[in-house]
């Protein structure tokens, strides 16, 4: 860290002085990027509001350095500046500067950036789904940028195109310069933002939460990628992110980062080994690690008593409809033959990739999309169409979501969100169900006192717990955690898992955990079951399945898992290029079923 | 295209529920088509003869019945006090309402995209404020308001164009640019706020990040995606439009069904005033087919089905 520093305050001395040619034999150690002392301000209605204070820091040719911190950090600002592409008029630059080479890129005009942006300087975003233009195909998004910077002649620019998407080892490439955005994967997607950033072999490459929104099969092959074409081309990397795994795997070096400031900086083993500031401890700590629990793997008991909810054989199909009279030509097998139980206090966690269908029984089990088979909750049988459960059934099971914003009706009163359910089934008089309502805000962490605020006066983590406390508030068997702790920080994530664990424990309820990621499941789950083109191939104890996976799928989940520590060695595995087989059947056929066969102990495998 | 196919049929379930509604409120209509055309100094006999001869005297769904029939061959019946085949008379005005229409429709789309994207890019400075300014007073201005205006300084003061008639392209300008100005309004407002969304989107940071030109990202990346919802509104306006060019039309003497429905009604023309309320129907429909057939060439992630 003190080597950063004397190279920065070197360069900032005489930094117009240094002669081209001194460069170019220093070019090997030279800084490609030398940010110093920038400050990045947001102009409010009470002043300058700044979003990143005095950040310096040096990027060499060839490596990577990870911005790591959790939301509002700065860390998406500081790249933004980077490229130029604050939002203007509110968010600028308002001290500090920005060295590539020769240019200082906060005085550069906008003229000049736009050669940088996309030639020296290129930058791939979290959003893979959002990222690229709908209405043009992929190849006229890759030309057009290589012709934004080099005059070649139309078909020149789309066969470069071409040779960097298969750069990227996009299957088919020549099918998708044809394509649109929509008709490929989230994956697939990210690949050409690669390719596209890659296309003019930018001296710098800023990845913004690259692998946030895939899967974790899919992160796998991405990061792989990244760090094959690093190797070939000596590109530098900024690799801006809040998982800690990605951290270690990629970085050579890393800044922490916390409100708009660096915490620490610090090569990769060093800060995962021996960080010194309390704030990055603390990150690492709340950080969940596959095995963390291994030890203490003494096997939930399974009570024998009758279990809060049971499905058996169920099945939901969605039909897509066509021709001129409307009929169903094909179905979506979202959920194939699933049968599980989950018992009286106890987390049972469903584990797989977008698309396997684990939301899907979440959304039958509450009744809310029609099924086949049979759904059990308490002693109801649910009615097969997926509407008109009684309400008595409704008060089991309850659910909280993913995005504790959306969840929440911003126009309503926390206190009267809660108490709503209260409400709907006339349980209490309104004086007891604000006693109540109170009562559970307390419960989940917050104070009594917040009850007459609004949704959009918490932090995420905040309103989730909010969407707890509603869900608690019939004080139902069963809840329905659908991704609840994907969209929050990791810290935040920790603490609201703790809560769930405590709630579980003073009232007992049972928890259906559904989740992708998998060091979170295996933090908090007694069972699992593993999920894949709706069917379950795997399930049993989280010892079972995470200490001793057997089905392929399950094996290579855990494999992709990145690790939060630089010291870990991975296993060479199969660069996988393919995508999911498509879960559409025409009527009439459909996947071919798993069985699953007790490998000992209950723990089912499909063969 | 099975698409179209099944468009086309509900098109004519659509139109027949407009031509029944229309039937059924001309029926109730207070004022008399017989007494209209007997004259008012004609005996009670003769009034009654008139009514029997245009079978007026028959049950509401018996007329229906007769005009569905003859309909269906393609005949809407004759006016009553021209003494004409409706059809003739329609088709014989219709080509000058539609150039009216199409020059309304190009004139409307430009002025008001133009302004939408000009505000958007200016979004929050003075220039946006004075465009959507502008847009408010032509979405609130009465159209023969405003083409009077238009006629008193660019025909009377000016002498550019002819004051009214039909013929020459001088003779389009003045009521095409009338009826724009009204839409250009609607228009300007949905381009603008559809244009703000759009900019702010991923794929538009991700054409500046490629160091795209503002042309460029603007023309190439943003406007495809920001036209789409104005077009589903083209298809709508068509229905707006044609009360507008009863308006100009009877205002700048444009031989169109406009013109003519505007006399029929006066004159409680039956057969007149249901035969252009169908046409009109039927550009409506039209129009919205038209506009859900163009919105899948722009952006491919629109399936018909």
């Amino acid at each position: 860290m003190m080597q950063e520093v004397a190279t920065r305050s070197g360069a900032a001395a005489a930094p117009d002085a240094a002669p081209d040619a001194a460069l170019d034999a220093a070019a090997e150690a030279a800084p490609v990027l030398l940010v110093a002392g920038l400050t990045v301000s947001v102009r409010t209605e009470a002043g300058l509001k700044p979003l990143v204070e005095n950040l310096s820091f040096t990027l060499r040719r060839g490596e990577t350095l990870a911005i790591a911190g959790e939301s509002g950090s700065g860390k998406s600002m500081t790249s933004l500046a980077i490229m130029g592409l604050l939002p203007p008029p509110a968010v600028r630059v308002t001290a500090g500067s920005i060295r590539l080479g020769q240019t200082d890129l906060t005085a550069a005009p906008e003229a000049q950036m736009r050669h940088v942006r996309g030639d020296r300087i290129a930058m791939i975003f979290q959003e893979p789904m959002t990222s690229l233009n709908p209405v043009l195909t992929i190849g006229t998004q890759l030309a057009e940028a290589i012709r934004a910077h080099e005059p070649l002649p139309r078909a020149e620019a789309r066969r470069r195109a071409l040779a960097a998407l298969t750069a990227v080892r996009l299957s088919q490439p020549e099918r998708r310069m044809h394509q649109y955005p929509h008709e490929l994967s989230g994956g697939m997607r990210q690949r050409v933002m690669i390719a596209m950033a890659l296309a003019l072999r930018p001296e710098v490459l800023i990845a913004d939460e690259p692998t946030t929104a895939l899967d974790v099969t899919v992160q796998r092959e991405v990061l792989d990628l990244l760090r094959d074409l690093q190797r070939d081309l000596g590109t530098a990397i900024i690799l801006i992110t809040h998982d800690m795994g990605v951290v270690a795997e990629m970085a050579d070096r890393v800044i922490v980062m916390k409100s708009g400031r660096m915490v620490e900086q610090a090569p990769v083993r060093q800060l995962f080994h021996a960080p010194t500031e309390p704030y990055t401890r603390d990150l690492l700590a709340a950080v969940p690690r596959m095995g963390a629990r291994a030890a203490a793997a003494a096997p939930a008991p399974l009570p024998a008593a009758e279990p809060v909810a049971r499905l058996s054989d169920v099945v939901v199909r969605f039909p897509v409809r066509g021709g001129l009279l409307g009929r169903t030509t094909l179905n979506v097998h979202a959920v194939e033959h699933v049968s599980f139980d989950i018992a009286r206090g106890e987390t049972f966690a469903l584990v797989g990739e977008s698309g396997c269908g684990k939301s899907t029984i979440a959304r039958a089990i509450v009744g809310l999309v029609p099924h086949q088979g049979q759904i059990t909750v308490g002693d109801h049988v649910l009615s097969a169409h997926g509407r008109d459960a009684p309400k008595a059934l409704r008060r089991k099971v309850q659910m909280v979501f993913q995005d504790p914003m959306a969840a929440l009706d911003p126009r309503m009163r926390v206190g009267d969100l809660i108490a709503e359910p209260l409400l709907i089934h006339g349980i209490g008089t309104a004086a007891d169900r604000r006693a109540e309502a109170a009562d559970l805000l307390r419960r989940v962490g917050l104070s009594p006192d917040q009850i007459d605020r609004y949704p959009h006066e918490f932090s995420g983590g905040q309103r989730q717990r909010i969407c707890i406390a509603r869900a608690l508030a019939l004080k139902p068997d069963l809840i329905i955690a659908d991704e609840s702790v994907s969209a929050l920080d990791v810290s935040v994530q920790a603490r609201v898992l703790a809560l769930l664990q405590e709630l579980q424990q003073e009232m007992g309820v049972a928890y259906l955990f559904i989740s992708h990621d998998m060091a979170v499941v295996d933090s908090i789950s007694d069972r699992v079951a593993v999920m894949y083109l709706g069917q379950i191939v795997e399930m049993g104890s989280r010892a079972q399945v995470f200490g001793d996976p057997r089905h392929p799928y399950t094996q290579r989940l855990i494999e992709a898992v990145p690790v939060p520590d630089p010291a870990h060695q991975r296993r060479p595995s199969v660069r996988m290029t393919g995508d999911l087989p498509n879960p559409v059947h025409p009527v009439g056929s459909g996947p071919e079923r798993v069985i699953l066969r007790d490998v000992g102990a209950g723990h089912l495998v499909a063969i | 295209m099975v698409y179209v196919l099944r468009r086309l049929i509900q098109s004519a379930l659509i139109l027949l529920g407009v031509s029944f509604i229309t039937f059924v409120l001309l029926y109730v209509l207070p004022a008399d088509p017989v007494r209209q055309i007997a004259g008012r100094a004609a005996t009670a006999e003769t009034v009654e003869n008139i009514r029997q001869q245009l079978g007026l005297d028959q049950p509401l769904l018996v007329q229906y019945g007769r005009y569905l029939a003859a309909l269906a061959q393609g005949d809407l019946g004759r006016s009553y006090l021209q003494k004409t085949e409706v059809t003739e008379l329609i088709l014989s005005r219709l080509p000058a309402t539609l150039q009216l229409m199409a020059a309304g429709i190009v004139a409307e789309l430009i002025l008001g995209l133009s302004m939408g994207i000009a505000a958007a890019l200016m979004r929050g400075r003075l220039g946006d404020q004075l465009l959507m300014m502008a847009s408010f007073v032509t979405v609130s201005a009465p159209q023969f308001v405003v083409s009077l205006l238009l006629l008193y300084v660019f025909a009377v003061k000016l002498g550019w164009f002819p004051i009214g008639g039909y013929g020459t392209a001088a003779h389009l300008v003045l009521p095409a640019i009338t009826l724009g100005i009204l839409g250009s309004g609607w228009y300007s407002r949905m381009m603008r706020s559809s244009m703000t969304e759009v900019l702010r989107a991923d794929y538009i940071r991700t054409a500046r990040a490629k160091g795209l030109s503002r042309a460029r990202v603007v023309f190439g990346h943003a406007l495809p995606n920001a036209i789409l919802p104005v077009i589903a509104m083209i298809g709508i306006d068509i229905g707006i439009f044609m009360g507008g060019i009863v308006v100009v039309e009877s205002v700048f003497g444009w031989p169109g069904i406009g013109q003519l429905a505007w006399q029929a009604i006066q004159r409680v023309d039956i057969p007149i005033i249901m035969g252009v309320t169908l046409v009109s129907a039927l550009a409506i429909v039209i129009g919205n087919l038209l506009a859900d057939l163009v919105a899948p060439l722009i952006d491919p992630r629109i399936r018909l089905r």
